[in-house]
Parts: structure tokens; C-alpha cells; sequence
């Protein structure tokens, strides 16, 4: 008798939606329950999904933290500390929120590792990957304007340095710098705006660029660990005649997938969030437990581990102008990726061997770089060796075009079907 | 399935490619094992005492409360009032400084820094503050007649030196004529022993490590039953995935 009333209870009000929004139920069948995304994707295929989890945390903790922290030089600090000690669980939310910013990186470089693993961002899906980088490219200056925000001595030397890249422009710099700023260092003007930029002007960017991130993926469909195009393949599956036959349907298959595979990853960011929250200094670093003082510069003033890669590149070109330009470069050489590589085939576990070996080097580069850029930067064999690296980095990118315009590439057979599912 | 596993190895690989740096850089220096814990509330306790007594007379911790330290360390307001407050503030109050800064510099060449997260300022945390503690020695050569291994040409003069007695340093020349830290000497002995020494500094440094950061002594006990519930939550939505995927072929 309940089951009933509720039966027809919630077809009423589905029908009173569709009469007045009839495209509701089209765009949900489009995104969730008609979306068709190969069977065959493995461990790498989640990280998409970690990071959408990981942006809501930040989201929901971030405003619950905007209800304490006072975004002004005299108060910033002391603020944050009395979310750790007086605010009723302040501490959790904190934790959550700065475990939150480096995971977001973790998973975010995964992801975009594994598009260059298996030619994600190639043809026709060059859109979503550069909606991607644009997507990393505002995510790393949330993250610099947010660690500002404490306004410990690594917030504000920081930011000293960062902004200072800017001066490196000619005729511009100095008067470019002094406008971020809204003074001659950082200072409350500067926190101020950084404030309001971090909680307002750059989520709503973030989460626009999300959402189109999202819809162009789900324009083209989904690539796979086989690079195999399962929209060409044959049709007809359990659910649908017409869907590709190595399709599954998003909801309920992926949504049960991902959330086994977020309840993994949540207990891993639980475990550094309650028992090493700093990953000693990593995550938090020492310095930032000390209040900003302009007049003391710290013994090494280094950006937090998702950035080092790249101002180690800044640290070991001897240049201030040409260090920044390769710094950029680096970033926005990936936006390129999809033009330089010019492979047909997709993933690497039919590719040649050259690019194998080359996607490997340039994620030991990477790593190498980011062990250097945390460092002190005092080791001269080091600054060669980041130099080498470096050129290697670049040289990734130079070599994927090389080995794909003059068709030195020997690849292996692409199957007709995607391969394995687990 | 062969492929599942090649490409859960290469995860793994590469995640420990990743964490590679982050191992590597948990050396650190010279600084000796403190051994503090936080569950050892009489320690806590202890050098709760050993702070007010020895190092409130010029220190601060300012984001501390001292109804705060009552409730985590299991004292009463009497207790803390009459032991542990020589400021006058009120008990909700935080501990305030109690010398001038002025004074401080004109004493000292420094005026007191606040106390209340050094154990989280320094790179080795607790372990440096117990180094730090029983690195002071002699040198006629400092304003105060005081230095310091850990801390080089600290401002500070040994606050402890009733307790520990008074060491000087020796040094021995290294390969390029510098002079290196070879070991201290107990010029004169204090009213401990080295052991006992060894206790007082391993309880301010506890405690310390407490006033750094309050929430650690609930933080570890949540965090076991927010990683139960995670594993529970995980093994459902693993049967739960199990039997939606039986479909797929």
C-alpha cells in the first residue's frame, strides 16, 4: 500500500518536472545513465573522478573556514591558529582542507599522466585536454593564492618570489608587480585581494572549466588502456541496440566503481590527515608556523612540492628573464601535446618503444626536478644536473615530434576490441 | 587480467617514484631522538611544570589557554592557577608574555620569541627543542658567556644550568682547518644526573609539542575510527561494485 503511494508519488513528480524542464531527463541520460564509457578502464581511469572529489572538499571546507579565518596582515595568522585550537573541530577542517590542496595535485598529475600514457589527448579529444590544462593551469595559481592566505613566513617569501617572476617582463615588470600586489611587498592590501581572488573569482573559473572539461569529454566519448575507439567498434550491448558493444553505462557501472575506489582513497587521505598532516613539512611546511616578518628572510624560501619541478627550472637557468620564460614554457608546452605527438596510435602499450622510454624519463625528470626545485639550491653538480633535466624535459617534446613526423615509430598492431576488464 | 595487473604494477611503481624525494629527505641532521609521547600524560604533566617554572619568566605562549592545558592534561583550575600561572591572567585567558620586549633586548640582544609553535617551526620538531636543550656550553667569547651547538651564537643563556650543570664544548679541527663539534664536557654537575637531565628535557619538549599543536591528542583517536568506518564503507561499496559487474562480459 506504502510502496505504491510512493510509486506513484514519484512518478507525479517526475512527470511535473518533465512537463515544465523536458530536457532534464535527456541530460541526465546523456552524462550518467546513457553515457557509454569503455569496459576496459583500469586503476588509471580514476583519478578523473578523485579529483571532482577532492574540488567539493575543498569547496566545502574552504567555506566553513571563510567563517573564521580573517583575511587582513594583523590577523591572518592568528586566525588560522585559532581554527586549530578554539574553533569546535576547526582543526579537521583545516586538516582537511590542506591534506585537500595536495592530493588535488597527486591525483591531478596522475590524470594527466595517464592522458600521455594512453593518448588521451589525442585526435579527437584534443579539446578535453587543453579544457584540462587550462583546468591545472588556474588550479596551481588557487593554490598559490590560498597558500598566501595563512600568512606564515613561506606565505608571504612566497609570495615575494612569485610575484617578482612578473617583474622579470620588460618595461612592465616593475609597475605589473606593484599592481598585483597594491604595495611595494606583499602586504594586507595583497592578502586582501589574494582573499578574495582564492574564495570567489577563481572556484567559479575552476568549476566552469569542469563542467566543460566534462561536456567535451562527453561529447567524443571516453578513451581506454587499449586506445581502441569504441564509438567505431560494433553496437548493440545488454542495455541499448545502438551503444557501442564495449560499452558500459556510466551509472550505475562507473558511479559503484568509483565510489569503491574513492572510499579507498579517502582512507588513504584519512590516514596522512589524522595521523602526519604535515608529511613532515611536505604538506605544510615548518616555516609556515611562523607568523610573516618582512624583515626576516628565511634560510630557504621554497614553493610547496607541487611546484618545485618548475622553479627548479627557474633556479638552475642562470637568466631571471629566461629562467621565467622556461618555467612557462614548460606549462605551456603541454598545451601543444596533442600537435607535437602526430602518432596514430594511442596508448602505449601499442606504441614504440622510443616513446615508452621517453614517457618514462620525462616522469623521472619530473619527479628529479621537484626532489631539486625543494631542495636548497646551494649544490652546484645539482644545478647541472637540474640543467640536464631540464633539457631532457624539453627534449620529451621535441623527441615525440621528431619520432612521429619522419615515422620512426614502429608500432605494434592495435586490437579491433578493447583487450580486458576487471 | 594480465594487463589489470602490468598496469596496477606500473601504478604502484610510479606512486614510489613519486614518494621517492619525500623518503629521502626524512634524514635530517644531527639532532638526537627525543622519544616524546603524547600519551604519556605524566610527562606532559611534567613538563607543563618544568615550562612554567623555567621558561614562562621570559617566554609567551600565546595561543595557548590555560583552562585549555587543564582540560587536556587532566589538572583542575586550582591546580593550574596556583602551579602553573605566575602572569595574573584569568584562567580562559592565554599565557602572556612576562618581559617587556624592550627589556629583552636590551638584556639579551633579542627580546623572548613566543613559544607557542616552535616545536612545529623547527624541521625535527620536539627532537630539536630536546637537542636544543642540552646543546648550551661555555664561550667566554659570547656577551652572556653562552652558546649554543644547535642553535649557533643564540641569544638566550642556558636557562637550565642549575639542573644540568655547565658543559663546555670540544672541538676538533677538520679536513679543511675548520673547527668541528667533537662532544661536551660536565665542567661543573648540576643537581641531576645526565639521565635525569635527559628526562627534564625530553618533558619540555613534550610538552611543547603539545602546545604546538592541541588537537594532536584527539586527532590519533578519531582518526582510527574514521579509518574503520572507511574500510567498512570501502568493503560495502567493493560488494556492491562486485555484484553490478557480474553483468558486464
Amino acid at each position: 500500500m506504502m510502496a505504491n503511494f510512493l510509486t506513484r508519488a514519484g512518478a507525479g513528480l517526475q512527470d511535473w518536472f518533465n512537463e515544465r524542464a523536458p530536457t532534464f531527463g535527456p541530460f541526465y541520460r546523456k552524462h550518467m545513465s546513457e553515457y557509454y564509457a569503455p569496459k576496459n578502464f583500469n586503476i588509471w581511469y580514476i583519478f578523473g573522478v578523485l579529483s571532482m572529489v577532492v574540488l567539493i572538499n575543498q569547496i566545502v571546507t574552504g567555506i566553513f573556514l571563510t567563517m573564521h579565518f580573517k583575511p587582513s596582515a594583523a590577523e591572518a595568522f592568528n586566525s588560522v591558529e585559532y581554527i586549530m585550537r578554539d574553533v569546535e573541530w576547526g582543526w579537521l577542517i583545516r586538516y582537511m582542507h590542506s591534506t585537500g590542496a595536495s592530493a588535488f595535485f597527486i591525483v591531478v598529475y596522475i590524470h594527466m599522466f595517464r592522458g600521455v600514457m594512453y593518448g588521451s589527448y589525442k585526435r579527437p579529444r584534443e579539446l578535453v585536454w587543453v579544457l584540462g590544462m587550462l583546468i591545472y593551469l588556474v588550479l596551481m595559481a588557487e593554490a598559490f593564492l590560498g597558500y598566501v592566505l595563512p600568512w606564515g613566513q613561506m606565505s608571504f617569501w612566497g609570495a615575494k618570489v612569485i610575484i617578482s617572476l612578473f617583474g622579470a617582463i620588460p618595461y612592465v615588470g616593475g609597475a605589473l608587480t606593484e599592481w598585483i600586489m597594491g604595495d611595494y611587498l606583499p602586504s594586507d592590501a595583497t592578502l586582501n585581494r589574494f582573499f578574495a581572488l582564492h574564495v570567489i573569482a577563481l572556484p567559479l573559473v575552476l568549476l566552469l572549466l569542469v563542467v566543460l572539461h566534462i561536456f567535451a569529454l562527453h561529447e567524443v566519448g571516453s578513451n581506454n588502456p587499449d586506445g581502441v575507439e569504441i564509438k567505431k567498434g560494433p553496437k548493440g550491448n545488454r542495455w541499448s541496440p545502438a551503444a557501442p558493444a564495449d560499452g558500459v553505462p556510466f551509472h550505475p557501472y562507473f558511479t559503484v566503481k568509483d565510489t569503491f575506489y574513492t572510499g579507498f582513497f579517502l582512507m588513504i587521505c584519512a590516514f596522512i590527515l589524522f595521523f602526519e598532516p604535515t608529511v613532515g613539512g611536505w604538506f605544510l611546511e615548518h616555516d609556515n608556523f611562523i607568523e610573516a616578518n618582512r624583515l626576516v628572510t628565511p634560510e630557504h624560501i621554497k614553493p610547496v612540492w607541487y611546484y618545485t619541478p618548475f622553479y627548479a627550472m627557474l633556479r638552475v637557468v642562470p637568466d631571471k628573464l629566461f629562467g621565467v620564460l622556461t618555467m612557462f614554457g614548460a606549462i605551456v608546452i603541454l598545451f601543444f601535446l596533442p600537435w607535437l605527438d602526430r602518432g596514430k596510435v594511442k596508448s602505449w602499450r601499442y606504441r614504440g618503444t622510443g616513446f615508452r622510454v621517453a614517457l618514462f624519463v620525462l616522469g623521472i625528470c619530473f619527479v628529479w626536478l621537484g626532489k631539486i626545485g625543494a631542495g636548497p639550491g646551494t649544490d652546484p653538480v645539482e644545478t647541472i644536473i637540474g640543467r640536464f633535466l631540464t633539457a631532457l624535459y624539453f627534449g620529451f617534446f621535441a623527441f615525440v615530434w621528431a619520432y612521429t613526423y619522419f615515422g620512426w615509430e614502429k608500432t605494434k598492431p592495435v586490437p579491433e576490441r578493447v583487450t580486458t576488464h576487471d | 587480467m594480465q594487463q589489470t595487473r602490468r598496469s596496477i604494477v606500473g601504478f604502484v611503481l610510479g606512486l614510489g617514484l613519486a614518494l621517492a624525494p619525500a623518503a629521502m629527505a626524512a634524514g635530517g641532521g644531527a639532532l638526537q631522538a627525543s622519544s616524546t609521547s603524547l600519551s604519556d600524560r605524566g610527562s606532559l604533566q611534567n613538563g607543563a611544570k618544568l615550562f612554567f617554572n623555567y621558561c614562562s619568566g621570559c617566554h609567551s605562549l600565546k595561543l595557548m589557554r590555560y583552562s585549555r592545558i587543564a582540560e587536556d592534561l587532566g589538572l583542575t583550575e586550582d591546580q593550574v592557577m596556583q602551579n602553573l600561572n605566575f602572569t595574573g591572567a584569568k584562567f580562559g585567558e592565554q599565557i602572556p608574555r612576562s618581559m617587556n620586549p624592550d627589556d629583552g633586548k636590551a638584556w639579551f640582544g633579542n627580546a623572548a620569541p613566543d613559544l607557542s609553535l616552535v616545536a612545529r617551526a623547527k624541521a625535527g620538531g620536539p627532537d630539536w627543542i630536546y637537542t636544543y636543550l642540552k646543546s648550551f656550553y661555555l664561550d667566554p667569547t659570547r656577551p652572556l658567556g653562552w652558546n649554543n651547538t644547535t642553535f649557533p651564537n643564540v641569544s638566550m643563556p642556558n636557562p637550565l644550568w642549575e639542573l644540568q650543570g655547565v658543559q663546555t664544548a670540544v672541538f676538533k679541527t677538520g679536513p679543511e682547518g675548520e673547527h668541528v663539534f667533537d662532544r661536551f664536557e660536565l665542567h661543573q654537575p648540576g643537581t641531576l644526573s645526565p639521565a635525569e637531565f635527559d628526562v627534564v628535557a625530553r618533558d619540555i619538549s613534550n610538552f611543547l609539542r603539545y602546545a604546538a599543536e592541541p588537537a594532536a591528542l584527539k586527532r590519533h583517536a578519531v582518526g582510527v575510527w574514521v579509518i574503520l568506518f572507511l574500510a567498512l564503507f570501502t568493503f560495502l561499496a567493493w560488494l556492491l561494485k562486485q555484484e553490478y559487474w557480474k553483468d558486464v562480459h
